[in-house]
């Protein structure tokens, strides 16, 4: 985007939560089964049948929003949004429209800047649609309806964000509290946590909006990042041609890299909200709210706080650590086994970060064990295995889920730090290399890292440096 | 007060209701309708101006249940009534999100 327009973006996230049965009816909630086979009577909208409101799915929701700074409201009902589309068997959608759950919240990003949270409301999941081949072309749509009826949150927020960056931030930090106060998986590649974004631009120093769109479709966070920069940079072109930015949803199209209208929606929504006649107001007790934001869990910015203190970890650090639950938890497992807190710190941050990196995997998935990683930096702190060979150990023990020792013995990567067996080598770099050896005497200090080098290569690695340079500085000094 | 609804109001409610109208249908629907809300009007002359604003009618509230599932039901009485169904799910013609 050139300099002239900023661009304002406001999200709605919707969150399932994780409670054992549905939100209106006792049909459970797990994710992947057999189609149609969770389900009932009012899951099915089946007529005559009275939803009944899940307790569980209040407490988590009224966690949510307190751990997202939220005021809850006093009283609260649910309202019927009205559409037709298949994946909801009722033809509309058992919501809360204007006396939500809780208000009034906020995030706060990396560098301290908040982002208001407008509203946290209660709602039903709807249905699954699968098409057979090209959706398209497809003539039929085959109805699930297992989701139909898990409970979500949705959380929409004050149009505070100002670039596709604080965007992927704010998520960041939404699914690392959700994930630490556990009232959702918020797994993006299960739907379990979905992203829509509007996003509209201004010339800078105005005050008013422009039009905005709505993007759906959004797979990841860096497809929130990609979708959103596209956005604004269609529309900041558009305004830089004078063309009107046009109302409208947009779908993100992930493989072309681009938005694209939904064509074919000349009316504007109108869900025709009405009060729901089958559930009756919340309105709830205050000490209940109370006791429930006493019992919160640990959230991210204490954990933070505690990692500083405790682990004598710099803000940076500890900042990364928390920012997912499962890094977290692993970090502090390997800390309570192993000690050396910058060490693990370190590792966590630079090997497995790395890997979780390459193979695109969500820190959630990963299968490594805090105990295996600890194994390999005992072997490492007794001198089993050098700094650079426990390297290569851990990607094994990441791609295979094989334990360290075993991977050590089967390529046999023990450290070598025995003196007689390092000699020899020694000697033949010292022989092979004249020239290097003569630089060093005549004082180029740099030379003795290369001669170092050739006796780690002729090792593969596996020559102890120390031993290494003890033997090296003998001969040479 | 009378209340006269507009055609194109009525062709806007049938189409959010996904119903198509011949010509001579709208025009008995607006008058019906018109007549509906004329007479739903009359409690506008109700002074309530003392009376509470009220959501729901039943004096209830926090009606909540435990956590708990429950037997669902079997497939073949969830597809039992479908009009079509296939490899266990409902199948419906393909609709455009709109």
């Amino acid at each position: 985007m050139s300099g002239k327009y900023e661009a304002v973006i406001g999200l709605e996230v919707h969150v399932e939560l994780n409670t054992k049965s549905k939100i209106f009816c006792s049909c459970p909630t797990e994710f992947g089964k057999e189609p149609n086979t969770q389900v009932c009577p009012v899951c099915l909208g089946l007529p005559g049948v009275l939803p009944v409101l899940n307790e569980e799915a209040v407490r988590k929701a009224v966690q949510a929003a307190l751990a997202l700074n939220c005021e809850i409201t006093s009283y609260a009902k649910f309202d019927r949004k009205n559409y037709f589309y298949p994946d909801l068997p009722k033809a509309y959608q058992i919501s809360q429209y204007d006396l939500p759950l809780a208000r009034n919240g906020w995030i706060e990003l990396s560098g301290g800047k908040r982002i208001g949270i407008r509203r946290v409301h209660l709602e039903e999941d709807a249905g699954k649609l699968v098409h057979q081949g090209d959706i398209t072309s497809a003539a039929f749509s085959f109805a699930d309806y297992n989701r139909c009826g898990v409970p979500l949150i949705e959380i929409v927020s004050e149009p505070d964000i100002r670039d596709p960056e604080e965007a992927r931030d704010y998520l960041t930090r939404l699914k690392g509290i959700l994930q630490h106060i556990g009232v959702s998986d918020c797994r993006m590649e299960e739907g379990s946590l979905r992203v829509d974004a509007n996003v509209s631009v201004r010339p800078v120093g105005s005050r008013e909006f422009g039009t905005r769109t709505e993007l759906k479709n959004i797979g990841s966070f860096r497809a929130v990042y990609r979708g959103l920069s596209y956005e604004i940079e269609r529309q900041s072109k558009l305004l830089d041609r004078g063309e009107p930015v046009i109302q409208e949803t947009r779908h993100w199209d992930e493989q072309n890299g681009v938005t694209r209208s939904l064509r074919g929606k000349e009316e504007a929504q109108d869900y025709r909200y009405f009060p729901e006649p089958d559930l009756v107001p919340l309105q709830l007790d205050p000490d209940w709210v109370e006791e429930i934001r006493r019992t919160l869990p640990e959230l991210p910015e204490a954990r933070k706080a505690r990692f500083v203190r405790e682990y004598g970890l710099p803000e940076y650090d500890a900042d990364v650590l928390v920012s997912s639950p499962p890094i977290a938890n692993f970090y502090e497992e390997c800390v309570r086994l192993f000690g050396e807190p910058k060490t693990v710190s370190n590792w966590v941050m630079g090997e497995l970060f790395r890997l979780l990196n390459d193979s695109g995997m969500e820190p959630e998935e990963l299968k490594l064990r805090p105990s295996e990683l600890v194994s390999l930096l005992k072997m490492t702190r007794e001198g089993v295995v050098s700094g650079k060979i426990a390297k290569d150990v851990f990607e094994q023990m990441f791609r295979t889920g094989e334990d360290p020792e075993s991977i050590v013995k089967k390529h046999n990567l023990v450290q070598i730090s025995d003196k007689s067996a390092l000699e020899p080598l020694v000697l033949q770099v010292i022989a092979e290399n004249p020239k290097v050896v003569d630089d060093y005497k005549s004082g180029k200090k740099q030379a003795f890292a290369f001669l170092v080098g050739q006796v780690m290569k002729a090792t593969k690695g596996r020559a102890n440096p120390a031993v290494v340079n003890e033997l090296l500085h003998k001969r040479l000094d | 007060m009378e209340h006269t609804l507009s055609l194109e109001e009525v062709r806007h409610v049938a189409r959010l209701a996904r119903l198509v109208f011949k010509p001579e249908e709208e025009e008995m629907f607006r008058q019906q309708l018109s007549r509906i809300l004329d007479h739903v009007q009359r409690l506008n002359e109700l002074d309530t101006s003392r009376v509470q604003p009220t959501f729901h009618v039943v004096p209830l509230k926090n009606v909540m249940r435990r956590d708990e599932t429950r037997p669902c039901l079997p497939r073949d009485e969830v597809l039992a009534n479908a009009p079509d169904a296939q490899g266990g799910f409902f199948r419906v013609p393909k609709i455009t999100e709109g």
